[in-house]
């Protein structure tokens, strides 16, 4: 499959006053047409500002060094008005909470409607009718009838579908999920999470997957990126990262699903395993691994010197000194 | 159960909409048409009449004459015209200036809002009646100057209360999704950030309308704004209130108008604010 976007080096920093906060550090991965990856990582490990560097919508103290090269065309080097024309059109991003994304005082079908008008210059009738067929496409049922309806008239589920019709919409190569189900209930997840799947394989959708479930990455992934405080931990096909982590991050997060025949989770008497101290703050500096203060395994070396990103098999790649 | 979708059938529900919706409406038709149909001229004086005849549904003067002889009723539909002339369009003046001043500061924010919500401070800060006088010594008494006087000052308000909004807005989610999907900065502004600013500018609008009101009545008091044989209700009531004794419905009537107008404003306002809010089911 062809390489869709292919992100190199992307490191991210903000620039305030006093000092240089860097947010996200060396990360890279590729995209095919057709494929999956996911991205993990705790709070605040820089999942979202991936996202917002690939739709160009960073705040303007936002220093992006590294390339990103999307379908041929490296994007760091667009002017503003050319990054426009892309997003919505050739790249999606379909945000966390549904409630809040829709615009309550514009009826679905003008807020659908809108962004065909936008990018194909269709005629009001034509980006109605062409919504309804989206609406369609997202199993809305009585499709026709809800592009009248405001967003407060759907549920949270109905919503998020709604999202990804508007999304889709323009026919983009890549979608980007920013941890499309965590604001929805478990049922709606699993429904939501089938509906992508379903449509990335009707309309050949790269599809950038954020979330911080592990269980939801098994089931959709074909990929995995294991990010913490900003730098890649592990990174490779996600069947066998996810049976066999090498990484000790990797193996932590997995080790804190909650399992009712976990060992551990029994052990403390039902309460949730978690991994001992505070995820590392945005900006924080060491001059060893950032995950060394709350590793298991941490030795002296760990501590003096940054493991690098190294191939540990055939596309699975992690940094560590002591996997 | 589903509220009704379109606005006008959830204002069509609201009780208190439609009382001063009939209200107002009465009022502005008995003040365009009222002059006309009166047997009385606003200036004429009655030679026939008592000075200063009571309120009587048997004579002519159905509100009385004041201590000149000129029929209330007439004055009052007369200065009611020239009172909602001033409120109207100098509330217009001050909505576009306003909503488009603060709209652009509150989105784009950073350096802009701050030079641009300086100047308004800066504005803020004129005095007022000085500017007024100003503006009258230079060009003259005109009434267009009054509406352009009270708009230029009143857009102030406007303007920091949209803004206030705006930057609330820009903030919520729907506004970045609009982003991600390519819109421009013009188009977001229009058709994402002025729907949602309806709710808080429609109640500000009611509350800019009185106000106005009672500005020109103060300009008109101190001989800055209509002056006779024109008239507006400002005039009216400073007339009344010094002939209150001998006169007291010269006072009542262009007053009772007056409060009853602002009133049926404020109500139309919060109705407003209910219905433009489209979660709150009627």
């Amino acid at each position: 499959m062809s390489t869709l976007l292919d992100v190199r080096g992307l490191s991210l920093s903000y620039r305030t006053r006093q000092q240089r906060l860097p947010v996200l550090h060396d990360v890279g991965f590729t995209l095919a047409a057709g494929e999956t990856l996911g991205l993990v990582g705790e709070s605040g490990s820089g999942k979202s500002q991936i996202a917002l560097a690939l739709m160009g919508l960073l705040p303007i103290n936002a220093e992006v060094q590294g390339s990103l090269v999307f379908e041929g065309c490296e994007l760091t080097t667009l002017k503003p008005a050319e990054r426009r024309a892309l997003r919505g059109a050739r790249m999606g991003l379909i945000f966390q909470d549904p409630m809040t994304s829709l615009n309550p005082h514009l009826s679905i079908g003008l807020q659908l409607a809108e962004v065909l008008e936008q990018h194909q210059g269709a005629s009001r009738a034509a980006a109605l009718a062409e919504s309804a067929r989206m609406l369609d496409a997202v199993r809305i049922p009585e499709a026709a009838r809800r592009l009248k309806q405001y967003p407060h008239e759907l549920s949270g589920g109905q919503r998020q579908r709604v999202m990804i019709a508007m999304m889709l919409l323009a026919r983009p190569a890549v979608l980007i999920a920013d941890e499309p189900t965590t604001a929805l209930d478990v049922t709606v997840q699993a429904e939501i999470l089938k509906l992508l799947a379903t449509l990335q394989r009707e309309m050949g959708l790269a599809l950038l997957m954020i979330s911080h479930d592990l269980g939801v990455m098994a089931d959709i992934a074909d990929e995995l990126l294991v990010l913490y405080a900003g730098r890649v931990m592990e990174q490779g096909a996600a069947k066998t990262l996810l049976a066999a982590p090498k990484h000790p991050y990797t193996q932590a997060l997995l080790a804190c699903r909650p399992r009712l025949d976990s060992p551990l989770y029994l052990a403390q008497g039902l309460r949730l395993p978690g991994i001992a101290g505070l995820p590392a703050r945005v900006g924080e500096r060491s001059k060893g691994c950032v995950f060394a203060p709350r590793c298991a395994l941490a030795s002296a070396q760990c501590s003096q010197e940054a493991p690098l990103l190294r191939a540990h098999a055939e596309n699975h790649r992690l940094a560590c000194h002591r996997a | 159960m589903h509220a009704p979708h379109s606005l006008l059938a959830r204002f069509g529900q609201h009780r208190g909409a439609m009382f001063a919706l009939a209200a107002l409406l009465l009022i502005v038709l008995a003040l365009v048409f009222g002059p006309l149909l009166s047997p009385h001229a606003v200036d004429s004086i009655d030679f026939d009449g008592d000075w200063a005849t009571a309120p009587s549904l048997v004579n002519a003067h159905w509100f009385g004459t004041d201590s000149l002889g000129r029929d209330v009723l007439v004055r009052t539909l007369e200065g009611g015209r020239i009172s909602l002339l001033v409120a109207f369009a100098a509330t217009l003046v001050s909505l576009s200036i306003g909503v488009a001043y603060g709209a652009v500061a509150g989105y784009f924010g950073g350096a802009i809002d701050e030079w641009m919500m300086r100047a308004v401070d800066i504005l803020y800060a004129l005095p007022f009646l000085f500017l007024v006088i100003l503006l009258m010594v230079l060009f003259g008494r005109n009434l267009v100057l009054v509406f352009v006087a009270i708009g230029a000052i009143n857009w102030l308000d406007m303007a920091r209360v949209v803004r206030g909004q705006t930057l609330a807005l820009r903030e919520r989610e729907f506004i970045t999704a609009a982003r991600t999907h390519g819109m421009g900065d013009a188009a977001i502004l229009w058709r994402h950030i002025l729907p949602n600013l309806a709710g808080v500018v429609m109640v500000t609008v009611t509350l800019t309308i009185p106000q106005v009101i009672l500005t020109e009545s103060f300009l008109s008091f101190l001989g800055l704004g209509v002056q006779e044989p024109a008239t507006s209700w400002g005039t009216l009531i400073n007339q009344g209130a010094r002939e209150m004794e001998a006169t007291p419905w010269a006072l009542l009537f262009p007053a009772s108008l007056m409060a009853l107008t602002l009133l049926c404003f404020n109500l139309l306002g919060d109705a407003l604010r209910d219905v433009l809010d489209p979660r709150e089911s009627a």
